[in-house]
């Protein structure tokens, strides 16, 4: 395994893991831009401008570009969430050039009128497919309620009215801004020929001009909010909870994971056995969302509706009980030993160490092998598990409850 | 790479699969043992999933808790389920906690504790998982879909009925474990990481004292046609079909699963290009090809808003019997460039390889190579997929939808 980096002239980025003995290679383009990079206005132009790269470029159709995906034997799709969109190929090794070719073509897409309005209404049809999804609807809530004016508030598909409104012109606009080359880092993984990968991506590359693209950056406010939304379909009743927690920035992530493992993984942790092998809840998990200057520690609880309000108030004795029951050696060990197991095994395929390269990458401008990515989980001590499970106590947090009546 | 597939069987039944991968730090290994919701009586709908359940809950020398600490100590990866003929157990770790992690696996087959006091719980949460479907429209489509085309007792859901889970006594679930997990008709399947003589040696070690037969055979699924509609206050309208076609263990899978993939494998295929790219009506639509013992079936999703439901019904089926009029050159060139990087990519996972080799031996009877299905789907000529389709027509249709208004279908009806 070998790590590999270079930049461009322009400011595009490459970087690969490399695996010679891999029977695949995984390449994708990271885009340092997603939904909080958007004004209200064009709120969802990022997800929206991620459909419209398979439509086309000047060198390729729409049914081209599906083809030739098609054509390479690829496993390729793309996803936009809140700080990057990404456009990924899994392909045998004697298709590096050709898939390279065609992804990095996709970059410089056409954005054609007649194209715009047909992925409209597919966009329309994704948040459509959301909207009947109760939990869905929850989450995004909980973003909103959370961050409040922070730009993370936005919503990674946008609405109905804003997609509705928007134009092809805004997105070119975007797509200008913020698909410079500087904006870029092209990943790849796997049996890479890092110095083939070079050379063609910069005479591919070489006239794409860079351009200035920040992004804003700033601590959300601690927000403390109730909100209760009626679902009349919904069968179970849905609360999230989310509070601050660390950013990607901030070595307490690791710790935060731990603790989130250990009081709310979906096994074996203290809420699923409290809830959910007790057949009281559906579901009752912890988990954190990282961001670049932020992040969320959060709760999750599905079931029945009659029974939710008892069920929220048992994970709040039980996050709130650092002092009565103080974390064990053994949660510590058992908490450590799933997450670095997880991590190691998912690294046995390239295609999973390419979100993981890629990711760290562009968050953090650091390479870390699984091996070392586990060691950050392997060094958490128990005083700061413990620590920070004493100052859940004082959180400030939003809750959002959703289900097919108002609970009590 | 060379593939090596190792098989042994017990004296006492059990077929033992092994395929080395020791270019990987991991191994996987699955383990099939007859028990299905086939077998469920028709007033213990659920009985099958919450046996399983039971079963987890303290197991050989281990307590309920005990079961779940061991697991993630060894760093163990796991899942089962229930089928409509077999109860699954799969779990990949790394190679170095192998036998631990297999014994762990062999005494929730046999030695559960079924402690009765934990029933209630295992019902309660059974009841839970139904009550949670009803919120996931599309996957109760499906649900809805399999039951309504391959009816009792082939068609039932893992999850069971509200009457059936709260029926299930101790009892049941005793007897079911004790009647149905036996080791002739169970498969034991392992990849990645091992060797093969050790391995044997754990497996005599751990299963060889395991004895009984295998249920009798339920006899052959009919699939019936339906049309049924869900009423539901949804934006979306879901829509699952299925037809007719050919079952895996058949001389002709290959090609009919090619059509399939034409219809669905890749962003070229002909449903994805003519319902989502050139009329923008969905964001899902998918076709799978499905076996079920001696009954082979196409399922199709779609879901869409309500008012466009109707065009993509119509054009879905349209698409699908577009079949007859040809297949492009490039069509079938890109189908065939799919299924070797796939086959190529099967060797980056343990678990996946695992799994494929069970389910081989229960649907085949033997082990299928790469070497084997690549010469099957080179093969593959448009005019073979052309003949095979007016062979076997769509027909036989089964349609559940979940949405607002019913759509029209004739010939489902």
């Amino acid at each position: 395994m070998q790590f590999k980096q270079t930049t461009l002239d322009n400011g595009l980025e490459i970087i690969a893991e490399v695996n010679s003995n891999a029977f695949s290679l995984s390449l994708g383009y990271f885009v340092k831009t997603g939904s909080r990079d958007e004004s209200l206005d064009i709120a969802g132009v990022s997800h929206f401008l991620e459909h419209m790269l398979f439509k086309g470029t000047p060198r390729r159709t729409s049914v081209d570009v599906n083809r030739q995906l098609d054509d390479l034997g690829s496993q390729s799709n793309a996803f936009t969430s809140e700080e990057q969109t990404v456009y990924y190929m899994s392909v045998l090794p004697e298709n590096q050039f050709p898939a390279l070719d065609l992804v990095t073509d996709m970059m410089r897409p056409s954005l054609r009128d007649d194209d715009f309005q047909t992925e409209k209404q597919v966009i329309l049809e994704e948040i459509a497919m959301y909207d009947d999804q109760p939990p869905y609807g929850a989450m995004e809530r909980a973003m909103e309620e959370f961050f409040g004016e922070h730009p993370l508030s936005t919503r990674v598909l946008g609405t109905k009215e804003s997609v509705s409104a928007l134009t092809a012109e805004a997105m070119r606009e975007y797509h200008s801004a913020r698909y410079a080359p500087n904006n870029l880092c092209l990943v790849a993984t796997g049996a890479v020929d890092f110095d083939a990968l070079v050379e063609e991506t910069y005479r591919m590359t070489k006239h794409w001009k860079p351009a200035e693209t920040g992004r804003k950056l700033t601590m959300p406010l601690a927000r403390s909010k109730d909100v209760r939304m009626i679902h009349p379909p919904a069968t179970q009743q849905y609360t999230l909870e989310f509070s601050p927690g660390p950013g990607y920035m901030d070595p307490q992530r690791y710790v935060s994971r731990v603790l989130a493992t250990i009081l709310g993984d979906d096994s074996g942790s203290r809420l699923f056995w409290e809830l959910v092998d007790k057949g009281l809840a559906d579901a009752a998990v912890c988990y954190t969302y990282e961001f670049q200057d932020c992040g969320v520690f959060g709760l999750y609880l599905a079931g029945d509706p009659d029974q939710q309000q008892e069920n929220w108030d048992l994970i709040q004795s039980i996050v709130e009980d650092a002092s009565g029951a103080p974390i064990t050696e053994r949660e510590l060990e058992l908490a450590k030993n799933k997450i670095c197991a997880g991590i190691l095994l998912a690294s046995e395929r390239p295609s999973n160490r390419l979100f993981s390269v890629g990711g760290t990458w562009l968050s953090r401008h650091q390479y870390e092998t699984a091996a070392q990515v586990s060691q950050h989980y392997r060094s958490v001590s128990l005083e700061d598990v413990q620590k920070t499970f004493e100052n859940l106590k004082d959180r400030t947090a939003v809750r959002v409850s959703v289900g097919p009546q108002l609970d009590s | 790479m060379q593939q090596l597939v190792y098989k042994h069987t017990l004296a006492n039944g059990l077929t033992v699969l092994g395929e080395p991968m020791p270019w990987l730090e991991s191994v996987a290994f699955t383990l099939m043992f007859p028990g299905g919701t086939a077998r469920e009586g028709a007033q213990r709908l659920g009985l099958a999933g919450m046996t399983l359940e039971l079963s987890q809950r303290g197991c050989g020398r281990w307590s309920s808790r005990d079961v779940v600490e061991q697991l993630d100590f060894l760093g163990v990866e796991r899942s089962s389920s229930v089928s409509s003929f077999y109860t699954s157990i799969s779990m990949s770790a790394m190679a170095s906690v192998l036998e631990t992690t297999f014994e762990v696996a062999v005494a929730m087959v046999r030695e559960p504790h079924f402690p009765e006091e934990e029933l209630e719980e295992v019902r309660q949460s059974a009841l839970l998982e139904l009550a949670a479907i009803e919120d996931d429209p599309a996957q109760k489509c499906f649900v809805e879909l399999k039951r309504s085309r391959f009816s009792e007792p082939f068609g039932r859901s893992s999850l069971g009925s509200v009457q059936g889970v709260e029926t299930v006594s101790h009892a049941d679930c005793v007897e079911f474990h004790h009647r149905h997990a036996k080791p002739k008709g169970a498969v034991l399947s392992i990849a990645g990481r091992f060797d093969w003589d050790e391995f044997l040696k754990i497996v005599e070690r751990n299963l060889g004292s395991w004895t009984g037969d295998a249920s009798s055979d339920l006899g052959q699924v009919e699939p019936q046609v339906a049309s049924v509609h869900i009423p539901h206050e949804s934006q979306q309208t879901h829509i699952a079909l299925a037809y007719d076609s050919v079952p895996y263990q058949h001389p002709e899978y290959y090609r009919g699963r090619g059509i399939v993939g034409i219809l669905s494998d890749g962003m070229s295929s002909r449903l994805f290009t003519e319902v989502r790219e050139k009329r923008g009506l969905v964001y899902a639509i998918s076709a799978s090809s499905h076996s079920l013992k001696n009954c082979g079936s196409v399922l199709c999703y779609a879901g869409t808003t309500s008012a466009r439901a109707q065009e993509t019904l119509d054009v879905t089926i349209d698409t699908i019997r577009s079949i007859s009029s040809g297949i492009e050159p490039g069509e079938l060139s890109r189908l065939k460039s799919r299924a070797r990087t796939s086959l190529v990519m099967e060797q980056e996972s343990s678990a996946s390889r695992s799994s494929q080799l069970a389910y081989d031996w229960i649907t085949l009877g033997r082990t299928t190579t790469r070497q084997e299905v690549l010469e099957e789907i080179e093969q593959l000529t448009a005019e073979k997929l052309i003949e095979h389709f007016s062979k076997y027509p769509p027909k036989r249709w089964t349609l559940v939808t979940i949405g607002p208004e019913p759509l029209e279908f004739h010939d489902a009806v």
